[in-house]
């Protein structure tokens, strides 16, 4: 992929992701949100990883965030109110994160694998979807049926707990 | 070979385009050939809206007794013309406590997603403007993102008859896309990929010479497609299922505060995605572009696709002109109670097709297996003993 494509979607991530964060309106910061899935999931796209890109979309742009807005959207949150900036706590929370990101780029420098450029991983002669099913049902297929019996058994009990004449 | 050539004609049109860039870097020639392909696309479909929204005016007006449109140019054929000028000129209102943004991005974000569907879709032998192996999964995941569309237009116009036109619209298009989405489960199936243009290939041959091998001449295939033209429907919020712009109760849902060409965009994103879904389902059951018989084979292929899609399109419209909007609750039922369990049997009796040879006696057994389904639901699923019996009162 052309490298300015990167750099693109990577900005348009990050200073969306940073909207999420900084905007007083719930609803706008999903929405911010839904901008910064986006991106990822071009990014995903120019690694030729076009199912997870979709996936990406699909599930999270497409399914989640649609749930999220609903939910604040029945809650009716207002927009936050502007308060007065606590100067000692958002100091704290720059050193955390100053502390944190010093670490991670202090470990990536010592990594030998961090450091070396990979060579293009050769093109597959079967499709995506294809290579993730046979991984899903074949290498983990236990993991892949108890997740699906976890899922039914919270879809059975959101039922019984939405209804209101049973006790 | 003749009619190879007029099969191919675009196909050849764009290299000879492409040839005057021989020599150029490469990404100068892929990015003009995806322009290419782009505007090819945006140049079809725009013309197919202007003319269907005329021809949609003029078939009901035939249905209604009444003459539609027939003012302005040949037969009213210009009327497009007329509308397009009419809704450029008109003010833009947006309302003083709108949120300027989110209202100003929902149109292009609806027409947008609506437009991006349309890539994956094969119109003819080699022509599918963008193809990618999960070609399938991405016309629903940019499908998905309608829903945030509408959500920013009710939310975004700070109107309650918008808001409630939004959350319709919503509910009823997550619980269909449920449906829809299974009912393409048996086609991936029995083609084993993701692919359009691998699934349209699975669907080449005949049966003595007249009968296609499409899937919609298979049982689970043919209930398949009519559960997937329904959702169809409803993800394209057409009659019956126009409730979330139930003029009588709620103006016009999401798009009520939208005026000029917003309003128009909306309009356009809803015939443009009505496209999408059709063909869609003529990729997917109805052949794709082969021809319906052998001897009809020297017919070029994208006339074959955009008949078969004309044909769908007509469906709809003849629809809107037949039947009355359908009640919020029942549509709701008849999604999770119907819809759903009948896309499930429709992936059963696809694996028993398959798992019988593909042959005679399979066609039957997948037959038998949806026909059960279908009586023992339409048992589970009646409601006549609940009706008491009609009582008349009279003013006295």
């Amino acid at each position: 992929m052309p490298p300015f494509l990167f750099w693109i979607f990577a900005l348009l991530m990050l200073v969306f992701g940073a909207a999420v964060v900084i905007n007083r309106n719930p609803i706008a910061s999903a929405l911010n949100l839904v901008v910064s899935f986006l991106g990822l999931a071009a990014l995903f796209m120019s690694l030729d990883a076009f199912f997870v890109g979709i996936i990406q979309v699909l599930i999270y742009a497409g399914a989640i965030m649609v749930l999220f807005l609903f939910i604040i959207m029945l809650l009716d949150l207002r927009a936050e109110k502007l308060r007065k900036i606590n100067w000692l706590a958002s100091a704290g929370g720059i050193a955390v994160a100053l502390v944190l990101l010093t670490q991670i780029l202090y470990v990536i420098g010592n990594l030998k694998a961090a450091q070396q450029t990979f060579p293009p991983l050769a093109r597959s002669t079967i499709d995506d979807v294809r290579n993730v099913g046979l991984v899903l049902f074949g290498n983990y297929n236990l993991p892949f049926q108890i997740i699906g019996i976890l899922v039914l058994v919270a879809t059975i009990g959101i039922v019984l707990l939405s209804r209101h004449e049973l006790r | 070979m003749s009619g190879d050539v007029v099969d191919q004609i675009f196909i050849r049109a764009k290299q000879w385009l492409l040839s005057w860039l021989a020599g150029a870097p490469d990404w100068i020639i892929q990015i003009t050939s995806s322009l290419l392909n782009i505007f090819a696309l945006l140049g079809v479909f725009l013309t197919l809206f202007a003319l269907i929204s005329v021809l949609e005016r003029k078939i009901l007006g035939r249905m209604q007794n009444r003459y539609g449109p027939n003012r302005v140019g040949p037969f009213g054929l210009f009327q497009p013309i007329a509308d397009g000028i009419k809704m450029l000129i008109k003010e833009d209102i947006v309302p003083a406590r709108a949120d300027k943004i989110v209202h100003f991005l929902a149109p292009i974000l609806i027409a947008a997603t609506a437009i991006l569907a349309l890539g994956v879709i094969p119109y003819g032998r080699n022509m599918t403007p963008f193809a990618i192996d999960g070609g399938i999964l991405f016309f629903f995941a940019v499908g998905s993102t309608t829903e945030l569309a509408v959500f920013m237009a009710g939310w975004g116009s700070n109107n309650k008859f918008s808001m409630l036109g939004a959350m319709r619209a919503i509910a009823q298009m997550v619980s269909y896309e449920l449906p829809l989405i299974i009912t393409t489960l048996p086609v991936v199936m029995v083609a084993g990929a993701l692919s359009p243009d691998v699934i349209v290939t699975a669907q080449a041959g005949y049966s003595f010479g007249f009968v296609p091998h499409w899937f919609v001449t298979t049982p689970w295939g043919a209930a398949a497609f009519v559960l997937f033209f329904v959702s169809g429907l409803v993800e394209s919020n057409r009659t019956p299922f126009d409730v979330p712009e139930g003029e009588s109760e709620i103006v016009a849902g999401h798009m009520t505060e939208y005026s000029g060409f917003k309003y128009a965009t909306f309009f356009m994103a809803e015939y443009i995605g009505m496209f999408a879904i059709s063909g869609l389902a003529v990729t997917l059951f109805l052949g794709g572009w082969h021809a319906p018989v052998r001897v009809l084979q020297f017919i070029p292929s994208y006339i074959w696709f955009f008949a078969k899609l004309s044909a769908l399109l007509f469906v709809y419209i003849w629809l809107r002109g037949t039947l009355p909007r359908t009640r919020i609750d029942h549509i709701m039922n008849f999604a999770w109670k119907f819809m759903l369990p009948m896309a499930f049997t429709c992936i059963f009796a696809a694996a028993v097709w398959h798992y019988m040879g593909r042959g005679l006696a399979g066609w039957l057994c997948s037959l038998a297996v949806i026909g059960i389904v279908y009586i023992a639901l339409s048992i589970l699923l009646d409601t006549r003993k609940r009706f008491a019996t009609r009582t008349y009162r009279f003013a006295e």
